[in-house]
């Protein structure tokens, strides 16, 4: 029965922003599956509703109309601390920005979703250590953020989202900020978290390249998915 | 929960040392000032009132004279033997009445000098006054009786004279007489006002008259109250015996005057009291603005730390959480500047104490409610922004810059 119901699920989806002159419809009725252990590349024109739908995706925000359903779970039922229980428990994420903490140790930057976890300090302190050299960065855990490079900051950020073994990461352009070298080094490791740890990944970018590495594109235009399924790298 | 909320807050506090630093410079300056304040004035209370009751609080003192001015009188009448007896014998309800002249004079010895207060009275002033002796004894009968030059000195005029040397039954120059010291008081230490109570040679008030005055006048008379008799009454009583003694019409103005220690040291008591909660009240103000600059920092940090609160609950971090984060952040700060504010305080209060040559009086109520304040203040002047904080949208403050 599992195996039949995907992680992600998007019927009729849509998003308005604004309201009467100024409304603005980002999304226009999606329809999306994702099942447990894809790689899904979403790409698309400036504009075209991707990070909406990522957002919405990742429940940090509610659609106007359509369902969404995760791991069969109807989301847009749950109230603003269940969609955080459910980002804590479920879901890490990955941004353009990195979006660490600043002036903050890499190790406790990766730490900081176990503390909402309330995981034990040994446990949690081994977990991140563990994710930190998943990523390659074991030797730079002391170091703030703001010592380490765009790629290094980028790869503690997927520590962190990955430490939690979530069961999807969602990343909204990760190598938009990243040279060539520095994103395909990133692109292997959700690669490879995706083929080892079985962690379905979301992923939205504007380069060719770098969607190669999904299993499936999703393409997007003015608020709809242009083609659906089937665009095989 | 609190513990992760406490573990984060320190996390954060740590993260920038030197805005939390400034944060809770208000804090430890209000807590300061309210505690040295206090302190002090209490130490200073203390002192003057000590001063006061070592006097003795049943104690009256009588003066011819108006009352002009502090510790001022105008010219007037001084008393005489008879008074004395007068009160003594019709004033209810006193221990003892004593007598005194007195006169600025140079005490000799061998060729040491030493200027000092003669006063001529009898042995009722050692009763009055609270005087115990050292060494020696009070006068006698006779030496009363018969005017004999014998002294009684206090131990400042010993050590100016004597050094280590005993003075009992030496000779000591007084002007131009000498007398045989019988007697050496207890030290008194600092009076009132900075008098040194001990600067002084009682001699029997007949020999003060016939050697010193030339005349027969009392220029002070000393009551000391029974116990459990009001002094209130006891002065009430001299007022109406001597406006009968001195013909003083009932719509005259009386020509001396009865000082009451006790209303003298209650009067002080209060007027000092209101004194500290004065400088308290002004010092708790700068707690308050220590208090509104806690909030400002806080409101202003919540603005800069907007992306990092999106990260955190992106992450999954419940608006609760983040709220409980910043009111703990704020109330760990506040109560840092609280334990700081006390620390200064104490170290304050013990260099002012010492400048200013009062007692250390630590009030510890005092530091255990400015302690739970300035908590309060973080807990109060925290909540708002810590709210302002968790009711931030995830993907808004991801995007603020
Ligand atoms: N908070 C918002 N308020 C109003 N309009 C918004 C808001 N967020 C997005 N939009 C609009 O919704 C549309 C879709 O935006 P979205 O960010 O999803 O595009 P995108 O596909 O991610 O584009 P890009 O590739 O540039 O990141 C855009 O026209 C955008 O202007
Ligand atoms: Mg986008």
């Amino acid at each position: 029965m599992t195996e039949t119901v995907p992680v992600l699920a998007l019927r009729g989806i849509t998003k308005v922003y604004g309201m009467g002159q100024a409304a603005m419809q980002a999304l226009r009725g999606i329809d999306l599956d994702i099942n447990e252990g894809e790689f899904v590349a979403m790409m698309g024109p400036s504009g075209s509703g991707k990070s909406t739908c990522m957002n919405i995706l990742g429940c940090l925000d509610s659609a106007t109309a359509g369902e969404y359903r995760f791991r069969g779970v109807e989301v847009g039922g749950l109230d603003r601390n269940q969609r955080a229980r459910l980002r804590r428990h479920f879901l890490g994420f990955v941004f353009q920005g990195f979006n660490l903490l600043a002036r903050t140790s890499a190790l406790e930057n990766v730490e900081l979703p176990l503390i909402y976890r309330g995981t034990p300090a040994a446990e949690r302190h081994r977990m991140a250590m563990q994710a930190l050299e998943d990523v390659g960065l074991s030797e730079w855990a002391r170091h703030k953020s703001n010592e380490l490079s765009g790629g290094q900051q980028q790869r503690v950020a997927i520590a962190r989202a990955i430490v939690t073994r979530p069961s999807v990461l969602l990343a909204d352009e990760p190598t938009g900020n990243l040279d060539s070298v520095r994103s395909i080094e990133i692109m292997e490791l959700l690669a490879r978290f995706n083929r080892e740890m079985g962690i379905t990944v979301v992923m939205v970018t504007h380069e060719p390249d770098m969607a190669e590495y999904a299993q499936r594109i999703v393409r997007f235009r003015d608020g709809l998915i242009d083609t659906g399924e089937g665009g095989d790298s | 929960m609190w513990w992760n909320a406490l573990l984060l807050a320190l996390r954060a506090i740590r993260r920038n040392v030197m805005r939390s630093v400034l944060t809770v410079l208000g804090i430890v300056i209000g807590v300061a000032a309210v505690i040295a304040m206090v302190n002090l004035g209490g130490g200073a209370t203390a002192k003057v009132s000590n001063q006061i009751t070592s006097l003795g609080t049943n104690l009256l003192i009588v003066r011819p004279g108006q009352r002009v001015g502090p510790g001022e009188s105008s010219v007037a009448p001084p008393f005489k033997y008879k008074d004395l007896e007068a009160i003594r014998r019709d004033v209810y309800g006193i221990a003892a009445a004593a007598p005194s002249a007195s006169s600025s004079m140079k005490a000799i010895f061998g060729n040491l000098n030493h200027a000092t207060t003669v006063l001529g009275t009898d042995n009722a002033f050692f009763s009055v006054r609270n005087w115990t002796f050292e060494e020696g004894r009070d006068f006698s009968d006779a030496e009363l009786a018969s005017g004999k030059a014998v002294c009684v000195i206090g131990s400042t005029v010993r050590t100016e004279l004597f050094g280590a040397q005993d003075p009992m039954g030496v000779d000591i120059r007084l002007g131009k007489f000498s007398c045989t010291v019988i007697g050496l008081l207890q030290s008194k230490g600092q009076g009132a006002m900075g008098i040194d109570q001990d600067d002084l040679v009682v001699i029997p008030l007949r020999t003060f008259w016939r050697r010193v005055a030339g005349n027969q006048d009392v220029s002070m008379i000393q009551v000391s109250a029974r116990d459990g008799v009001s002094t209130a009454k006891v002065k009430a009583d001299i007022d109406r015996l001597l406006q009968e003694r001195r013909h003083i019409g009932a719509n005259e103005d009386d020509d001396f005057q009865v000082r009451d220690m006790k209303e003298v040291a209650d009067a002080f008591n209060s007027t000092m009291g209101v004194l500290t909660a004065l400088l308290g009240a002004v010092a708790a103000v700068s707690l308050l603005v220590g208090g509104i600059g806690i909030m400002n920092i806080m409101l202003v940090s919540v603005t800069e730390r907007t992306r990092e609160i999106g990260i955190r609950l992106a992450i999954g971090a419940m608006a609760r959480e983040v709220l409980l984060q910043f009111l703990v952040e704020s109330v760990v700060l506040s109560s840092l500047g609280g334990v700081f504010g006390i620390l200064l305080a104490l170290l304050a209060s013990w260099g002012l104490a010492r400048g200013l040559n009062v007692p250390l009086i630590i009030n510890v109520p005092m530091i255990v409610v400015a302690f739970l304040f300035s908590a309060l203040v973080g807990v109060v002047f925290g909540y708002f922004p810590a709210r302002r904080a968790a009711k931030l949208d995830p993907i808004e403050a991801l995007r603020h810059e």
